[in-house]
């Protein structure tokens, strides 16, 4: 057997629109959560008293060591049950997804909070601006200036990891496929042409990731 | 006492002796796909070195090509779309492995070229001056320094292929995911079925990174450097995939 | 073109080292340009000359670190920079350039030693995997060289651990060790402390009066400069502004610029 161009042409519309609008969902949902959670994680790990510095860096070295896959199902099977917390296949997903990309996010803010040059915080408090105005007009403004293109690796990341949650039976663009190759057992066409998406999304974007770095550094 | 045994109380001896041969299987997978990646990794990084462009541009492709799906994609185009081209349709487990030391081959192949880099230009130059051969001057020179750049980066390679290995449970290999699904599709305590596979992850983590700091620690004795303490870690992504290479560290 | 110094097997050849119209360009930068010179067989010269005046472009052509952009360079006769191919000269490939390569060693400003390897095996691994030497013959060879540079204990250390006066003196036993015909010494003097310069000054000079090398030197010691060579060359923007012996160019130099350029190194 080889290609079939009459599959593939078949099966693309409801590919391109159902499956990626789950996809775009899911990995425009996790990278907010991962970004905003991952910006407190950040202030967390700066904060005065140890006691929330510890366990904070204890949670994230723990989402980072263990699978994605793993997490996804504490939420999609424990949680219900134990908590009584029940969550769509989706949501669950961006949760998942959103939660462990925020503890790789909170590492590019702490990098990019600990490149801001001493002299800002200094020439801050000489300034005698309180200390809240010093985070949000001063020292995050060119934190995320200077984080940005990990940042948007990061969004990559999310969106080319997000697939997973097909296995928690989230129709993305890869479930689809893998729904629709089911329906005749012809796997060939779909999932080439999810791969392909995936492939066409990631490669020119992180090009253009790479692009703004360079033109970030000089 | 056996922690595999089903005497253990509970859920724990109900849950045990299943995860105990996920656990093994997870660990054939990060084995297997460690070997294939590292293969992998120094092929294509020493040939992105290459002055030849015939030798750069096809490394190239392929890192691109894997880096740019994630493994799930990619296990899954191996194993249920490419039967259909070759009529061939490759075992489970080999086909996890296949796809796991691909994709984590290429992101290898840039660890293996930054440590290279990291590498004074100094040194390629004393070994010039005293006429080794390129192969030689890799060989005896370059490489020894530049395994110990390697060396923390692919610390975190080998522990986000630890991750990834739980996405052959997919395809139906019995690893750790796959055996604690069945556990929670049986009826049993789910909350406790997903601590001991959480734990079970992290032990092995915390196995790799032992083994990685060792091999660290050997590098820097044999290089004359600082030798680390052993406990704190700095492992670092600047970014989804993309994973960062300390180069260097003070000669 | 000249006559073929090889044609005649039993006679000297007239160079050891021959620039003939060598140009060198980093992009827009000309670092030398049209350089023709000469080095006779066991002669020992020193180029003097401003940072940036081409001076150690020259010992990185000739250590084949670089390549020219124009011209051509010979070694004992041997064509360096290029190799015939029919009546074409081509640029030189790898094997090629390990064959007349051979014949060169260098010693570096910053040592280089490898780190991955210990004092003796810094020394020993050259000749035993480029010259195809036992181990035993090639670690009594360093041990004598060891003993030459006083450095005899130290064999088994890490280079890490040695002051950079005891690095160098190991970096130059290595180079020793491959037996070249022509020793460049790149300021090798300048990344030392104050107090470990003389130790290596005083080595060089009795290598260097021993008198079987051709040394081709580039410091900044003046004096140094004027103990260890036959004939000094100032460069100024890639090429040779003025030579001679060193008393005539130290003591009586001709042009303003090799005039100009001492009183500045004398007064620092």
């Amino acid at each position: 057997m080889t290609w079939d161009w009459g599959r593939a042409g078949e099966i693309a519309p409801e590919l391109f629109t159902t499956g990626l609008k789950v996809t775009a969902q899911a990995t425009l949902g996790a990278a907010v959560l991962a970004f905003l959670l991952g910006l407190v994680l950040a202030l967390a790990l700066r904060a005065p008293t140890r006691w929330v510095r510890l366990p904070v860096r204890v949670l994230i070295e723990l989402i980072r060591s263990t699978p994605l896959l793993a997490q996804l199902f504490i939420l999609y099977y424990v949680l219900p049950s134990a908590l009584g917390i029940t969550m769509g296949a989706l949501t669950t997903g961006i949760v998942g997804l959103g939660v462990h990309y925020a503890c790789y996010t909170a590492e590019v803010y702490r990098a990019g909070i600990d490149n801001v040059p001493k002299g800002q915080w200094e020439a801050a408090v000489a300034l005698n601006l309180p200390r809240l105005r010093v985070w949000t007009s001063v020292i995050l403004p060119q934190a995320v200036r200077k984080v940005l293109p990990a940042l948007g690796n990061n969004l990559i990341g999310i969106f080319k990891e997000s697939p997973q949650l097909a296995l928690i039976t989230v129709v993305d663009v890869l479930g689809l496929a893998r729904q629709l190759g089911s329906e005749d057992f012809r796997y060939l066409e779909p999932l080439t042409l999810a791969g392909l998406f995936f492939l066409v999304v990631a490669i020119p974007s992180s090009i253009l990731v790479r692009r703004l770095e360079r033109r970030l550094e000089s | 006492m056996n922690p595999c045994s089903s005497d253990l109380p509970g859920t724990v001896g109900e849950a045990m002796p299943f995860l105990c041969d996920g656990a093994l299987v997870t660990a054939q997978a990060t084995l297997g796909g460690a070997a294939l990646a590292l293969v992998l990794a120094f092929a294509a990084g020493l040939a992105m070195l290459s002055p030849r462009r015939l030798v750069r541009v096809p490394a190239r492709v392929y890192m691109e090509f894997f880096r740019g799906t994630s493994v799930i994609v990619q296990m899954f185009w191996i194993f249920f779309a490419l039967p259909v081209l070759t009529g061939y349709r490759l075992a489970p487990l080999a086909a996890g492995i296949l796809a796991l030391g691909l994709n984590l081959g290429a992101y290898g192949a840039e660890v293996v070229r930054g440590g290279v880099l990291a590498v004074p230009r100094a040194q390629r130059e004393a070994a010039i001056a005293l006429n080794f051969s390129p192969y030689q001057r890799m060989r005896y020179v370059i490489m020894p320094q530049a395994l110990a750049a390697m060396l923390p980066p692919l610390n975190n390679l080998l522990i986000e292929l630890l991750k990834a290995t739980s996405l052959v449970s997919a395809i139906s290999v019995g690893d750790l995911i796959f055996e604690s699904k069945a556990l929670i599709n049986s009826g049993s305590d789910r909350a406790v079925v997903m601590v001991l596979v959480m734990v079970i992850y992290l032990l092995y983590a915390g196995l790799i990174t032992a083994v990685m700091r060792l091999l660290e620690r050997r590098m820097a004795r044999m290089l004359g450097r600082e030798v680390r303490p052993l406990w704190p870690r700095r492992r670092r992504r600047s970014a989804g995939g993309e994973l960062t290479v300390a180069a260097g560290g003070a000669r | 073109m000249k006559a073929d110094p090889k044609a005649d097997p039993t006679a000297e050849p007239q160079y050891m080292i021959r620039f003939d119209k060598v140009g060198k360009r980093y992009g827009d930068h000309q670092v030398l340009r049209d350089l023709d010179f000469t080095v006779r067989p066991r002669e020992r010269c020193t180029l003097i000359g401003p940072s940036g005046s081409g001076k150690t472009t020259i010992l990185r052509l000739l250590m084949t670190l670089e390549r020219v952009t124009s011209g051509t360079i010979e070694v004992d006769g041997e064509l360096l920079s290029h190799m015939r191919r029919g009546d074409r000269l081509v640029p030189a490939d790898e094997k090629h350039l390990r064959r007349v390569r051979r014949k060169v060693g260098m010693v570096f400003q910053q040592f280089n030693l490898f780190p991955n390897m210990n004092v003796l095996r810094n020394i020993t691994e050259a000749p035993v995997r480029v010259l195809g030497r036992s181990r035993e013959e090639a670690e009594q060879r360093a041990m004598e060289l060891l003993e030459m540079v006083g450095l005899s204990g130290k064999a088994d250390a890490h280079p890490g651990r040695l002051s950079g006066g005891q690095q160098q003196r190991v970096a130059i036993a290595r180079a020793l060790a491959m037996e070249p015909e022509i020793l460049l010494l790149d300021e090798v003097t300048s990344a030392l402390d104050p107090e470990l310069v003389a130790g290596v000054q005083s080595l060089l000079r009795d290598i260097a009066s021993e008198g079987n090398l051709t040394i081709l030197c580039v410091t900044h010691e003046m004096n140094f400069a004027r103990d260890i060579s036959d004939r000094v060359l100032m460069f100024d923007h890639g090429q040779i502004v003025e030579e001679g012996p060193p008393e005539k160019i130290f003591s009586d130099p001709v042009e303003q610029r090799t005039r100009d350029f001492l009183q500045a190194v004398l007064q620092t």
